[in-house]
């Protein structure tokens, strides 16, 4: 048997650790991924809010109508078809955040809205833009309003009063 | 299917943040709780456990169940996770339910745990807002009191409850808290500290919210047999009702009220149900649960109610949702009195206080929700009620409700997406 090599050493930084406590040992871990994430079946509404479009799904076996895309009916089972949200809606129900997810904090305060359309059966979430909130109230009127440059997230669409001050004169 | 009895249950003190020991170490602690009040109990008997957390980013451990079953000492029988978001515990004490009613097992533990401090609360909120759907709402702002504001703002609307009404329970169940010594935030307050606590997303202030905790549950169930063999007062599990609703609260339909045994149609002849002011999935885990238990009229049937209360809005929701009172009277029920405790001084003027109490150990709001844990921790205060116990566990026995015969525990997740019902009775 040969003698141990005392030279063999792992390779070694100076980077060290991150120490929060030491009784208990309470270290920093790090942690972060990227996904290669696929919006699959319900793609065309994404790339819809690329086209300024908003789309919603509906079963022409039931004709039940969906503001959110579902590939399939929930009541019967049948495909459904894309169609596009009417031009306005209404504030369903609404709130302000004034905290977040952490990845959103900085984003704060904004509001959420759930909006109602005509002659659709469900609701869809979105921010509501340009208003305080002092100036929202249920059934209020809104209207889509799309990101110019598209990150393909549901936040390429948000929602501004139907018709803010000025704004239709133009 | 065999009868199914609650024999002991323990837990440890739940705290924002305990790190003198990881998610083993506090359900050990929680298991050897339970064992010692079942001194006859040889671990030896046990046939299984189910254990229970919800998120595995908070822990960044997969199989953390298969861990704790290790932790225990109960290698190399048979064991399971069970998980679905804030229903984790009441799902975990109704599988467990599961084993001995088929017959499959004996003796089995129902175990569960969080250990949310592991991250920042603003990081852990976004955890949290993980079991939203990631496409379409997480991306808004990924914020369950968010999704929380938009259904009590309706449910205001609609039925006009107030923020005032939220409050009181509030200060109900901190005020509770203040006689259980496992809380995490006792507190005498006042409606106007609660109003006036800052605010998170209207109408909800931080008071209205519960809070991120460190924290374990064990529960031991049995079948006849042994129930008899190892426990004094033994908890029959009643009945057991589950629940559910889609995950985007945008996709639930605007229908027709699903009528309790007590119900009738015509009251609610304009209204839209559930839309996003109730909870469907509550109303049907309580309607399964009620008919297994043959109760009639929970509001009388029933001697107490530990539900979840994750924000005030959704015990209001909650009350009508498990038929306490109609639809829309959650807020009135409320300000009565009804769900308060008839033998503590709360600062508030309530006519109906005692009529049925809720949430009598603090609940969420103020025992603390370390989600894995929390509908665990619901059964065993549900057990030390029913089994008369309160003051010997509580070392205070203000909370113990006189002659406890029959309670039920009750546990949501996501927008109202799982809800757990189970109705436990006092068998001797
Ligand atoms: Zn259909």
């Amino acid at each position: 048997m040969k003698k141990p090599n005392k030279k063999i050493r792992l390779p070694e930084t100076e980077e060290g650790g991150t120490l929060f406590n030491l009784d208990p040992l309470i270290v920093k871990q790090h942690y972060e991924i990227d996904y290669l994430h696929s919006y699959a079946q319900d793609s065309p509404f994404f790339a819809g809010l690329a086209k300024g479009v908003l789309l919603g799904s509906e079963c022409r076996n039931c004709n039940y109508r969906y503001a959110t895309p579902r590939k399939t009916c929930m009541y019967c089972g049948h495909e459904t078809e894309w169609f596009e949200l009417p031009a306005t809606g209404r504030v369903h129900t609404w709130t302000t955040c004034y905290y977040a997810g952490e990845v959103f904090l900085k984003e704060t305060p904004f509001n959420l809205v759930l909006v109602e359309f005509d002659g659709v059966d469900t609701l869809f979430l979105s921010r509501l833009v340009g208003v305080e909130t002092g100036e929202i109230s249920i059934g209020m009127e809104i209207r889509p309003r799309f990101l110019r440059n598209s990150r393909f997230k549901a936040t390429d669409v948000y929602f501004v009063p139907a018709a803010p001050d000025g704004e239709e004169k133009k | 299917m065999k009868k199914v009895y609650l024999i002991s249950g323990g837990v440890t003190k739940f705290a924002k943040a305990n790190t003198a020991m990881d998610f083993r170490a506090m359900v050990r602690d929680a298991y050897d709780f339970a064992l010692a009040a079942v001194p006859s109990l040889d671990p030896a008997m046990i046939d299984g456990s189910v254990i229970s957390y919800f998120s595995d980013h908070f822990s960044r451990q997969l199989m953390a169940g298969a861990m704790v079953h290790d932790f225990l000492g109960l290698c190399p029988k048979p064991s399971r996770r069970v998980e679905g978001g804030g229903a984790t515990g009441g799902l975990c004490i109704q599988s467990a339910y599961e084993d001995i009613a088929s017959g499959r097992m004996k003796l089995v533990v129902a175990a569960g745990f969080e250990t949310m401090s592991r991250v920042n609360t603003w990081k852990g909120n976004e955890f949290i807002a993980l079991a939203s759907d990631t496409n379409f709402d997480f991306p808004l702002g990924g914020f369950y009191t968010g999704y929380y504001a938009m259904m009590v703002a309706r449910h205001m609307h609609e039925f006009g409850t107030t923020p005032e009404q939220m409050a009181m329970v509030a200060v109900k169940n901190h005020g509770n808290a203040l006689h259980n010594p496992f809380a995490q935030h006792p507190a005498k307050l006042t409606v106007e500290d609660v109003r006036n606590s800052e605010m998170v997303a209207w109408p909800l202030t931080r008071l209205d919210c519960c809070t991120m905790s460190d924290g374990a549950a064990v529960a031991i169930l049995a079948d006849e047999e042994t129930a008899q063999k190892l426990c004094d007062r033994p908890v029959l599990v009643k009945g057991v009702g589950t629940g559910t609703d889609c995950m985007r609260m945008a996709d639930r339909p605007h229908g027709e009220v699903i009528l309790l045994p007590h119900g009738k149609k015509e009251d609610y002849e304009n209204l839209k149900y559930p839309g996003v002011h109730s909870f469907r999935a509550g109303r049907m885990a309580a309607k399964l649960a009620y008919e297994q238990a043959g109760i009639a009229d929970p509001l009388e049937e029933l001697d107490f109610v530990e539900l979840h209360d994750a924000y005030t809005s959704s015990e209001i929701q909650t009350y009508e949702d498990l038929g306490l009172c109609r639809y829309g009277e959650g807020g009135d029920f409320v300000e009565r009195g009804a769900p308060f405790m008839e033998g503590i001084d709360y600062g508030l003027n309530i006519p109906e206080k005692g009529k049925l109490p809720v949430n009598p150990s603090g609940g969420l709001l103020a025992s603390g929700h370390p989600v894995g844990a929390t509908g665990i921790m619901q059964a065993v205060f549900a057990l030390w009620q029913l089994q008369g116990r309160i003051g010997k566990f509580f070392g205070d026995d203000t909370l113990q409700i006189k002659n406890a015969k029959r309670g039920l525990i009750h546990s949501h997740a996501g927008t109202g997406t799982y809800v757990a019902v189970t109705v436990l009775e006092a068998a001797r």
